[in-house]
């Protein structure tokens, strides 16, 4: 069985602490959805109100079409796995794993059965009589998913349950989540700061920033067309120029800003109000989209010269990381931008010092109303 | 060989052997000698003290056989009032560490992951704040509170659930009140530690799982508190087989602590010999209580130490 989960103008206040406001969300049944932010961005408040820790101040959370108000954690047809993982120490394995089924009452024996075949579901076949301080990093967290799978849940609520583990099993583990969810069918709903992870296994991510939604989309989405200065400096590198608007066109604007005029895309959905000349904007252009230009494209009067914007400066540093070059440039203006190119022969004859001609097409920009950036 | 070597140079030669000494002297003297010079006295005939290291001050087993046999005269061949008296008094300490456990176990509970701040510490203040009167005191009052124009009765008759006062110390209610008041502290706090240790999310991954409080209790949080309650069981009972002073003034006058009857022997009667032989006896039965207590709760003795 598996549920959609609703959240219709949720607001969380503690005191006179807005930790989630205006929170409206659809998240389809069978769906890996992730809530991305910064930590106390709210993200795990509006996950404990989805499993029923907590009373939204406002608003309503519907799971599978039925209001949840008034319905207790331990009625919920979710099960939530905890940062921390909150396996019971002082249990075997397979007793954490067959808890939510005891609860229930049914027999030892049965219970025994169905722990071994959730063991297998996570590659842990045999080990159901080991303590679980017996267990490696990567065991315990697939035991604490076995545990929330057991009580066969419509929901799986996970909070940053790959936090506590080292790199290389983090990225495993992502794999293997996102296989558990594929197989049992049922929605995930995932709470992380790490946008890699966010971004590779998810249907949807949500951005959060103190307490407010900014954007909902697939990864592509979140990447590629952010609607908010947040969202954009938030996930993945980004170079930033202020501006202000002057001119807005199907979808694009001209940004005058003190290191030149750039024309870029518009949000088609920006949340509140659009942007309109004279307005403070943002011009977003990510390192991979800015280009290092020939002579002949530098002087921009090529046939077919497809880069809107054009940059000099000169190279202040580069980083050699095999595939890739990372350049950093600095503008005649004192800004510095960074931009990162496949090595195919042309930086390494880059001197430092030197001068460089720098582009990128409107395409590959985002103009944004100016707010909030990503603290770094 | 090593361990003295550096014993001595992180403390220095005068603080380490000073160190040494107080320890070794605080061992020998309050604990070891006072008991192994019990055990000689429980073990020789009472005779005057001008006479101690003669020849009548030998050893005999008599003072034990007299806590079994008795005098020879009654009528079973057994000493049935005074091992009357040891099983009762061991029987109410258990009832009194149960009484005890019972009622400390959610306060500790509530104390630790309940309260809120303030709440906590007003409450801590209200348990310990009437400790700081004397022992005796206490048990005077708790007299006061269950005598026939006490309180209570007062209370009861007042709601009429009695019409006429209830005789609480000759039914040894207010002696059992007195004892469990008195341990109290030394139950609850063991067992808030290990409570308070406990990481809130298994409470609330149990409940997310669909478990009432009930089973949260008996399969989370009691597991976990198990070293603190053996903790607290423990001293409990030690105190309250041993206790003296409550018994005294609150016992009926029909109860005899198993204290009271050492301390007749001393006191009293002038047989240290009796005295320290029952002493012994007291001290065996409570180790040995303690010891099944740990097998029972499968506890190793480096938890209840903790």
């Amino acid at each position: 069985m598996s549920a959609d989960v609703q959240l219709d103008d949720v607001w969380i206040r503690f005191g006179d602490f807005v930790a989630a406001r205006e929170a409206n969300i659809h998240i389809d049944e069978g769906e890996f959805f992730s809530f991305l932010g910064p930590s106390g961005c709210g993200k795990t408040t509006l996950l404990r109100a989805v499993s029923g820790f907590l009373t939204p101040s406002q608003g309503r959370v519907l799971i599978g079409g039925k209001d949840m108000a008034g319905i207790g954690p331990n009625k919920r047809p979710t099960a939530l796995i905890f940062q921390n993982l909150a396996l019971f120490p002082l249990m075997k394995v397979w007793e954490n794993i067959a808890f939510a089924l005891e609860v229930r009452g049914i027999g030892k024996a049965e219970r025994r059965r169905r722990a071994d075949e959730l063991l297998e579901l996570i590659a842990l076949q045999g080990q159901g009589d080991k303590q679980v301080g017996e267990l490696s990093g990567g065991q315990r967290q697939r035991v604490a998913i076995a545990r929330a799978l057991a009580a066969e849940p419509d929901v799986l609520l996970l909070d940053e349950p790959l936090s506590a583990l080292d790199l290389k099993l983090r990225q495993h583990m992502r794999t293997e989540l996102r296989a558990i969810q594929q197989r049992v069918g049922i929605t995930f709903i995932y709470i992380t700061h790490d946008q890699g992870e966010a971004l590779t296994m998810s249907d949807h991510v949500a951005v959060m920033c103190e307490g407010r939604i900014e954007q909902v989309g697939n990864g592509t989405d979140i990447y590629d067309a952010p609607d908010t200065a947040f969202v954009a400096s938030f996930v993945g590198e980004n170079n930033v120029f202020e501006g202000t608007v002057r001119e807005l066109s199907n979808g694009s604007a001209l940004v005058e800003t003190p290191h030149g005029d750039f024309s870029a895309r518009t949000s088609a959905h920006t949340a509140g109000t659009p942007l309109k000349a004279g307005d403070a904007s943002m011009v977003f252009v990510r390192p991979e989209s800015l280009r290092i230009l020939t002579p002949v494209e530098a002087t921009g009067t090529a046939v077919g010269n497809t880069m809107e914007n054009r940059l000099s400066g000169e190279v202040r540093q580069r980083h050699f990381e095999g595939n890739l070059w990372h350049v950093e440039v600095g503008l005649a203006s004192g800004a510095r931008v960074t931009l990162t190119a496949l090595n195919d022969g042309h930086v390494a004859d880059l001197p430092v010092g030197g001068p460089i001609a720098i582009g990128f097409p409107e395409r590959l920009a985002m103009a944004l109303p100016h707010g909030r950036l990503a603290a770094e | 060989m090593a361990w003295w070597r550096e014993f001595f140079t992180k403390n220095g030669a005068g603080l380490g052997i000073f160190l040494l000494l107080s320890v070794l002297l605080w061992t020998v003297m309050m604990i070891i000698l006072p008991q192994l010079f019990m055990l000689d006295f429980s073990l020789r005939t009472n005779v005057p003290p001008p006479r101690w290291g003669t020849e009548a001050h030998g050893y005999t087993l008599e003072h034990y056989r007299y806590l079994i046999r008795g005098s020879g005269n009654t009528e079973s061949g057994f000493n049935t009032v005074d091992l009357g008296v040891f099983g009762r008094t061991i029987l109410a300490a258990v009832f009194v560490t149960l009484v005890d456990l019972c009622l400390c176990y959610p306060v500790a509970y509530y104390l630790a992951h309940v309260a809120s701040g303030s709440g906590a510490r007003l409450m801590v203040m209200a348990l310990i704040v009437p400790f700081w009167i004397n022992e005796l005191l206490r048990a005077f009052a708790f007299k006061v509170l269950f005598g026939s124009g006490g309180v209570i009765n007062d209370a009861l008759l007042a709601i009429g659930l009695l019409d006429q006062p209830y005789d609480f110390v000759r039914a040894n209610i207010a002696l059992y009140s007195g004892l469990s008041y008195a341990y109290i502290l030394l139950m609850i706090f063991p067992i808030y530690n290990a409570v308070e240790s406990l990481d809130r999310n298994q409470i609330e991954a149990a409940r997310d799982m669909g478990s009432p409080w009930w089973r949260i209790h008996w399969r989370i949080v009691l597991p976990h508190a198990k070293p603190g309650i053996s903790s607290g069981c423990t001293i409990v009972f030690m105190l309250s087989a041993g206790a003296l002073a409550a018994p005294q003034v609150l016992g009926g006058p029909s109860s005899l602590w198993f204290t009271q009857l050492i301390y007749k022997s001393f006191n009293a009667s002038a047989n240290w010999a009796r005295g320290s032989a029952y002493a012994i006896v007291l001290l065996i039965a409570c180790l040995a209580f303690v010891l099944l207590v740990m097998r029972v709760f499968k506890v190793r003795f480096g938890e209840i130490a903790k």
